[in-house]
């Protein structure tokens, strides 16, 4: 088969997996509930301050839903040593990688859709600049965290303590995406400053490192 | 499949080093393993069996020796024409026995036509729509043998396939092992009940500590 | 080890110790900061150092990868640490001038931002380091040494940007330099460089030396077949 059809096959796949196991889905869905609730309490300024710290407030939550969503996507591979069918067949790496990749996106998609309606409504958020552009950052944003995570989540397979070794790897090259992400949002939703040296760095992690990824994700996954 | 010399064997191993840190699960091992046999690999628990048969599928890489199989250096290159079964089942619990073999065939380019062709030559129960992680113990290897029969490989690897398998089933995978080898395909086969094979293996292959330490043509007596 | 180690070691001392005096004493006193400016000469050396260091490591960890060479893994292992070593020393500087100038002890500039980010960056290496189980350790390493450096600019333009648009105080000064203190800077820098050198050349034999004991007990299993 060729490799946009592994791809989607192996994408068809874990999304199935995902949804016959429910568990897996409800309990990251009430993580995300809890984590914007926990959020509100903690951080609980006028509608004003809000707007200023709102797009940082929005992305460190949805970091902390990724690195969960994140880490229990390659453990399935682990039980019965799927992984191990997969590597054996003649199917590249990298298939294995963009689907794994694509299958976090909607994964984390799906955390930020349901905690994004819940952060407008407790901190009465309202875009006071261009709304649209709201749209890619959270594209090129959830793609920077989701890319490097599933490429340090399949690295920290090989290490001991693996859940807290992807957010240790992960974080640290995270900041200038971080940087970005929050920044664009905030621009965005003060309409202070324009957003656009902000997605434009976006753009220029999210190009660099998904190309790093798939240049590099085979010797990781061969390095047993 | 490729050409090799008409004296090199479909499996040439030669003085195979594998070590993890400081402890060597294959302290040189020499062998040659031919066509159209059949191969039992004996010893007690950490002799190396398994570490040989991951070395030899290209799951693991040598830290010295050589191996080359099929005529070729870097078992990447004709890994369609391996086959490899583990002790665990290398499926997805929560998918039905179909959804399994029509992805691993997927990987190998192969449709579902031929997965049923396999099917029916293992004689498995087509209740194939329950999950796999719902199959009892001997199900579960027929299935797993399957997945590994899908590409009709030259060379078949298994390791433990009769583990907690009830007799029925070993008898009957015991005769197809053997149509395999009447076909002229190469069979490695890992067990701690050689008594099962014992009609049907051409050789049997004794390891002990990371070597072979001999080879004979018949079971002996008293031998666990 | 060889010869040129006792003689490196001679020459570390003098430098130190003379450019410690040239800090210390026969620098000119900075104008508005006083005395305290002085640890400029610590701060800045250390953090030029650490960056050539993490960039060794680099060059080492893409050697490794293409070639395997053992000797490059060893070299890349070892700049990580002591890069990690003058960073520290960085970030703890740092803090130290700002407040009795500024009377803050952290702020977001440019050059200790990147300082900060670097060393995460590099503990995380030395972190993947340790808690790999993989028989093939230098190489997950060397991949996120690579991913460290794709990082570095990225990092550098996100702050550069972020700075512009939200100016504060910069740590080490943006105006023009007083030659004099130019001098002393670069004389710390050469003394700040030599010790580098011993501390990776004194690790770098240790690792060495510790491969070669894991290497023949290796073998020596192999042999007896013991555990």
């Amino acid at each position: 088969m060729s490799f946009l059809a592994i791809t989607r096959a192996t994408l068809a796949k874990d999304v199935r997996l995902e949804w016959r196991s429910k568990d897996a889905i409800n309990s990251m869905l009430f993580f995300a509930l809890l984590v914007v609730v926990i959020f509100s309490f903690s951080f609980d300024p006028t509608a004003e301050e809000s707007r200023r710290i709102a797009g940082g407030l929005i992305w460190v939550a949805f970091l902390f839903a990724a690195v969960v969503a994140l880490n229990q996507t390659w453990a399935r591979e682990l039980r019965n040593q799927v992984l191990d069918a997969y590597r054996v067949s003649p199917a590249p790496a990298n298939p294995l990688f963009l689907a794994k990749a694509f299958g976090n996106f909607i994964f984390v998609g799906v955390l930020e859709a349901v905690m994004t309606p819940l952060f407008i409504a407790f901190y009465k958020l309202r875009a006071l600049g261009p709304a649209w552009e709201l749209a890619p950052i959270a594209a090129l944003g959830t793609w920077a965290l989701v890319v490097n995570g599933t490429f340090f989540a399949a690295m920290s397979l090989r290490t001991r303590s693996r859940e807290i070794m992807l957010p240790l790897l992960l974080f640290p090259l995270s900041i200038p995406a971080l940087l970005g992400m929050v920044n664009a949002t905030t621009a965005v939703l003060t309409g202070e400053e324009s957003a656009r040296f902000w997605i434009a760095l976006l753009v220029a992690y999210d190009v660099v490192f998904t190309i790093a990824c798939l240049l590099l994700f085979e010797t990781v996954l061969e390095a047993e | 499949m490729v050409e090799g010399e008409s004296t090199s064997g479909v499996v040439v191993v030669n003085e195979l080093i594998k070590q993890f840190g400081g402890f060597a699960a294959l302290r040189g091992v020499t062998a040659e393993f031919a066509a159209g046999k059949l191969y039992v690999i004996l010893g007690e628990n950490g002799a190396g069996k398994t570490t040989l048969l991951r070395t030899i599928a290209g799951l693991a890489q040598p830290t010295r020796g050589t191996i080359s199989v099929l005529g070729v250096p870097i078992v990447k290159q004709v890994c369609s024409q391996i086959g490899y079964m583990a002790h665990p089942s290398l499926l997805y619990d929560e998918m039905s026995g179909m959804e399994n073999l029509t992805y691993f065939a997927g990987l190998y380019g192969i449709g579902t036509s031929r997965c049923r062709e396999v099917i029916s030559a293992v004689k498995l129960d087509p209740d194939l729509a329950r999950p796999v992680g719902q199959y009892s113990q001997g199900m579960r290897q027929r299935m797993s043998l399957v997945r590994a029969l899908l590409n009709d490989p030259m060379l078949l690897l298994l390791d433990e396939p009769f583990s907690n398998v009830d007799s029925r089933s070993a008898q009957e995978m015991t005769a197809l092992l053997a149509q395999l080898r009447d076909r002229g395909k190469t069979l490695l086969v890992v067990t701690h009940q050689p008594g099962l094979l014992e009609s049907v293996a051409d050789e049997f292959v004794w390891m002990e500590q990371g070597k072979i330490v001999d080879r004979t043509s018949r079971l002996r007596a008293g031998m666990p | 080890m060889k010869r040129g180690f006792p003689i490196l070691a001679i020459i570390t001392g003098l430098l130190l110790s003379f450019a410690l005096y040239e800090a210390l004493i026969a620098a000119p006193t900075e104008q508005t900061m006083g005395n305290v400016q002085r640890i400029f000469y610590y701060h800045v050396p250390s953090a030029w150092t650490a960056f050539l260091l993490f960039l060794i490591n680099f060059v080492a960890s893409v050697t490794y990868l293409i070639r395997r060479d053992v000797k490059a893994d060893i070299l890349a292992l070892t700049t990580a640490e002591v890069g990690v070593v003058f960073c520290t020393v960085v970030l703890v500087t740092g803090p130290i001038w700002a407040r009795p100038v500024w009377g803050i002890w952290w702020t977001w500039d440019l050059r200790l931002t990147l300082t900060l980010v670097l060393w995460l960056i590099y503990v995380s290496y030395l972190m993947l380091r340790r808690f790999s189980t993989s028989g093939q350790t230098p190489v997950l390493a060397a991949v996120l040494a690579i991913f460290g450096a794709l990082d570095v600019p990225l990092v550098y333009f996100s702050i550069w940007f972020f700075r512009t648009q939200h100016p504060s105080p910069v740590i080490g000064g943006g105006g023009s330099l007083d030659p004099r203190m130019a001098h002393v800077l670069l004389i710390n820098w050469a003394a700040f460089l030599c010790l580098a050198w011993l501390l990776c050349w004194t690790r770098y034999q240790l690792e060495l030396v510790k491969r070669e004991i894991e290497d023949a007990q290796a073998r020596e299993s192999l042999v007896e077949g013991t555990r």
